[in-house]
C-alpha cells in the first residue's frame, strides 16, 4: 500500500512535468525543449509571492497561470509560428523547433539568473505528514497530486467534451485535413501551445511547495517530460499521464523492493522496453 | 562604398586599439581571472560560497587602492567565466585567461571535480591553485603532481572520522544506541565518503544498520527515508549534496525519522537551511562549521553582508575568503606578478586569515572543521582537526 501511494505522489508529480510538453508537442507540433526552464519560472513565482508577500503557492497560482499562458502565447506567436509558416514538411519543423528552444533555454536561464541570482530557492508550505492508510506523507505532496489529477481530468474532458476540444484533437491527428475541414490551424496551434505552458508553469508552483529549484536545473526536468512524453505516445494525453504514474509507481516500488540507487536504470530500462517493443508509444497510433 | 565601409572599421579598430593602451599605460592593472558555475548542477552552491566572496574580496582590495605591488599601487580587474559545471569548460577557460586575457593571477575554480580538472593547465601556466572547495583523500599525490597546488578545505577520512567520533562518544556515554542509518548520493563526492566511512564505523564498534545510494539529483527520498527508519537507527548520517540534503530532511521530519544524531553533509552549513527549516534545524549536524567568535570572522560575515547582500554560508564561504587573503597578501609580499615566486612564498609562509592562522604543509592545510551544528540559529564548528572553539556536541530535540 505504502509502494502504491508514493508512487501514485510521484506519478502525479511527473504528470505535472509532462503534461504541459504532451500538449505542445502533440498538438503544435513543437517538441519544446525549454519546457524545463518554463516550469522552473512558473516555480519562481511561486517562490516570489510566497516569500515576499506570504501569498500561499495555490493563490499565487491565479496569477501565474495567465501570465505563462501570455508569455507562451507570445513565443508561438513571435518565435514558432515563422518557424511553422516556413516548414515545408512536419519533419523540418521538428528540427527547427528543437533548435529554437533550446536556444531559448538558454535565454530563459539567462534571464532568471539575472533576476534572481544562481541561489538555490525553496521554502517551508504545508510540510507536515498526513496519515493515509496507517503511513505518513507529505501533505505538500499530496495538494499536488490532488491538483495533477484535477488539471489531467480536467483537460482531458475539455478536450473530449467541448468543440475546441474536438477540434485540437482534429489538429493533433492531422493537420493539414483539419485546415481542409475549416479549422483555424495555427490558431488552435497557439492556443496548446499557450495553454500547455500554462499547465507547465502550474506543475512548476505546485512542485516547487517541496522541490528545491535553482535558474539552471530547468533540463532535468525537461529530460522526464520528453521520456514520458516519448513512452505515452504523441498524440494522446491520456498516454502521458499513464506513462507519469508506470514510471512514478516503478520507480517507487524499486527504490522499496530493490535499492533506491536502481530507480533512474528502471526508468531508462522501461523507456527502452516502451521504444523496442512499441515505438509509436503506449496510447500512441501506429502511422499508416 | 563596401571598401571605404571596410576601411572605416579598420580605422575604428585601430583608434580603439591605441585607445585601450592608452588607458592600460594611464593605470597598470593586475588581472585576476575566475572559472566557477554560473549554470549547471553546481551553480546553486558557488552562488552561495564561491561568487560572493571574490565580488567581497575584489571591491575590498580595489577600496583601499589596490594590491601594494613594488611598482606602486594596482587595481585589480577581475575577469569571470562561466564554467556550466563541467571540466571541459572550465580547462577552455582557463587556457582562455591564461592565453588570451593574460591573467596575472587565477582564483580556484569550484568543488573538487572541476579543480582536478583545471589542475595541469594551472601548472603548465605556473598559476598557483590555492583550493578552497575541494575535498578529497589524494593530496599527497595530487600535490606531488602539481608543486604549486594547495588544499584548504580538508580531507575525505578526516570529515567521515570526525561524524563517527561524535556518534561514538555519545555512544560510549550511553546516550545514543549503536545502530546508524547510512545513505549517500551517487556521485564522486558521496561515493567517495560512503567508502572512507564503512570500515571507520565498523572499527569504532558501530552498526551500519542501513547503507544505501540514490542517483544524483534525486529529490523524491520517500522510499529511502522510510526504510531508513524501518531499520530502527540511534543515528542517520547522509553524505549528500544541496538538493538532497534538503528533501532528506523534509522527508525526515514528514515520516517522523527522530534520531538523537542527525547528520547530513552539503548544505547544511547553508544561511537558506536555518531559513526553510526554522526551529526544526536546531541540532541537525553537517560538513563544515565555523566559530562565529573571532573578531575577524565577525567583521568578515558583516562584511559578506553589506556588499553581496546576501549571508556567508558557515563552512566554505570563509574557506574561500581566505584563500584570497592568502594569495593578496602573498602577491605583496613578492611584490611583482611573478606566479613561481608567489607559489614558493605560499609554501613557506603562514598567513593570519579569517578562519584563523593558515600554514600550508607539503601544500596541506592540515586544520580544518570538519563538523558543524545548528545551535540557537548559528551554525556552531562541533568538530575539527586543530581549530580552537569547538562547541560541545549537543543531542538533536525531536522534530
Amino acid at each position: 500500500m505504502d509502494i502504491v501511494i508514493t508512487g501514485l505522489l510521484l506519478g502525479g508529480s511527473y504528470a505535472l512535468i509532462a503534461m504541459g510538453l504532451q500538449l505542445q508537442y502533440g498538438v503544435a507540433r513543437i517538441m519544446n525543449l525549454a519546457n524545463g526552464e518554463l516550469l522552473v519560472a512558473g516555480a519562481f513565482g511561486a517562490f516570489w509571492f510566497f516569500t515576499a508577500y506570504r501569498v500561499s503557492p495555490l493563490y499565487s497560482l491565479l496569477v501565474v497561470v495567465p501570465a505563462a499562458f501570455c508569455l507562451n502565447w507570445l513565443i508561438y506567436r513571435y518565435l514558432m509560428l515563422p518557424l511553422v509558416r516556413r516548414a515545408k514538411t512536419s519533419g523540418h519543423l521538428e528540427v527547427d523547433s528543437i533548435l529554437a528552444t533550446f536556444g531559448l533555454s538558454f535565454v530563459l536561464v539567462g534571464v532568471m539568473l539575472a533576476i534572481f541570482g544562481g541561489d538555490f530557492f525553496n521554502y517551508s508550505f504545508l510540510a507536515r505528514p498526513v496519515i493515509v492508510f496507517g503511513d505518513r506523507y507529505a501533505l505538500n505532496r499530496i495538494v499536488a497530486f490532488l491538483a495533477s489529477a484535477l488539471l489531467c481530468g480536467s483537460l482531458y474532458a475539455w478536450l473530449h467534451a467541448t468543440r475546441v476540444g474536438l477540434n485540437m484533437r482534429a489538429v493533433s491527428v492531422n493537420p493539414s485535413a483539419a485546415g481542409l475541414v475549416g479549422i483555424n490551424v495555427s490558431r488552435l496551434s497557439a492556443l496548446a501551445f499557450a495553454l500547455g505552458g500554462a499547465v507547465t508553469a502550474a506543475g512548476g508552483s505546485l512542485l516547487s511547495m517541496f522541490l528545491t529549484f535553482d535558474a539552471s536545473i530547468g533540463v532535468i526536468f525537461t529530460m522526464k517530460a520528453l521520456i514520458i512524453v516519448i513512452m505515452g505516445g504523441v498524440d494522446d494525453i491520456r498516454g502521458a499521464i499513464t506513462a507519469a504514474f508506470i514510471l512514478g509507481l516503478a520507480e517507487t516500488a524499486v527504490a522499496f523492493l530493490i535499492d533506491p540507487g536502481l530507480t533512474l536504470a528502471a526508468a531508462y530500462l522501461l523507456f527502452l522496453l516502451v521504444l523496442l517493443f512499441r515505438p509509436q508509444g503506449l496510447l500512441g497510433r501506429r502511422k499508416t | 562604398m563596401r571598401r571605404e565601409g571596410l576601411i572605416n572599421l579598420v580605422v575604428a579598430a585601430l583608434l580603439a586599439g591605441t585607445a585601450v593602451t592608452g588607458a592600460a599605460q594611464a593605470a597598470e592593472v593586475i588581472k585576476i581571472g575566475a572559472v566557477a558555475p554560473k549554470t549547471g548542477p553546481l551553480a546553486g552552491g558557488a552562488a552561495i560560497t564561491h561568487w560572493p566572496n571574490i565580488q567581497l574580496w575584489v571591491k575590498q582590495v580595489n577600496d583601499r587602492g589596490g594590491l601594494k605591488l613594488k611598482t606602486g599601487q594596482v587595481k585589480i580587474e577581475l575577469i569571470e567565466y562561466d564554467d556550466r559545471t563541467t571540466p571541459g569548460e572550465t580547462i577552455k577557460a582557463v587556457e582562455r585567461l591564461a592565453t588570451q586575457d593574460n591573467a596575472d593571477f587565477l582564483i580556484a575554480p569550484y568543488s573538487t571535480g572541476l579543480n582536478l580538472a583545471a589542475a595541469p593547465i594551472y601548472a603548465k601556466y605556473d598559476y598557483p591553485l590555492v583550493t578552497s572547495t575541494s575535498i578529497t583523500d589524494k593530496v599527497e599525490e595530487l600535490t606531488k603532481r602539481y608543486p604549486g597546488m594547495f588544499f584548504t578545505l580538508g580531507d575525505t577520512t578526516s570529515f567521515t572520522k570526525s561524524v563517527v567520533d561524535i556518534i561514538k562518544k555519545a555512544q560510549d556515554e550511553g546516550k545514543v544506541g549503536k545502530r546508524v542509518a547510512m545513505v549517500n548520493v551517487a556521485d564522486a563526492f558521496g561515493i567517495e565518503l560512503a567508502n572512507a566511512a564503512r570500515p571507520i564505523f565498523t572499527k569504532a564498534g558501530l552498526e551500519i544498520a542501513y547503507d544505501r545510494s540514490y542517483p544524483l539529483g534525486t529529490q523524491d527520498l520517500a522510499p529511502v527515508v522510510k526504510a531508513a527508519k524501518a531499520a530502527n537507527p540511534d543515528a542517520f548520517v547522509a553524505w549528500s549534496y544541496p538538493p538532497d540534503t534538503f528533501a532528506l530532511t523534509e522527508q525526515a521530519k514528514i515520516e517522523g525519522l527522530d534520531t538523537k544524531i542527525f547528520y547530513t553533509a552539503v548544505a547544511t552549513a547553508f544561511p537558506g537551511y536555518v531559513g526553510k527549516f526554522g526551529k526544526s534545524a536546531e541540532g541537525v549536524l553537517g560538513a563544515g562549521g565555523i566559530n562565529p567568535d573571532t573578531p575577524q570572522m565577525q567583521a568578515y560575515l558583516k562584511a559578506h553582508k553589506e556588499v553581496t547582500g546576501k549571508d556567508a554560508d558557515y563552512w566554505a564561504s570563509a574557506v574561500v575568503y581566505a584563500t584570497l587573503q592568502i594569495l593578496e597578501k602573498s602577491i605583496e609580499a613578492v611584490g611583482t606578478k611573478d606566479r613561481k615566486a608567489v607559489t614558493e612564498y605560499i609554501k613557506n609562509n603562514s598567513f593570519d586569515t579569517v578562519i584563523g592562522p593558515v600554514k600550508y604543509k607539503d601544500q596541506n592545510n592540515e586544520a580544518f572543521w570538519t563538523v558543524g551544528q545548528w545551535q540557537n540559529g548559528v551554525f556552531q564548528g562541533v568538530a575539527s582537526t586543530g581549530r580552537p572553539g569547538a562547541k560541545p556536541v549537543a543531542l538533536k530535540p525531536a522534530w
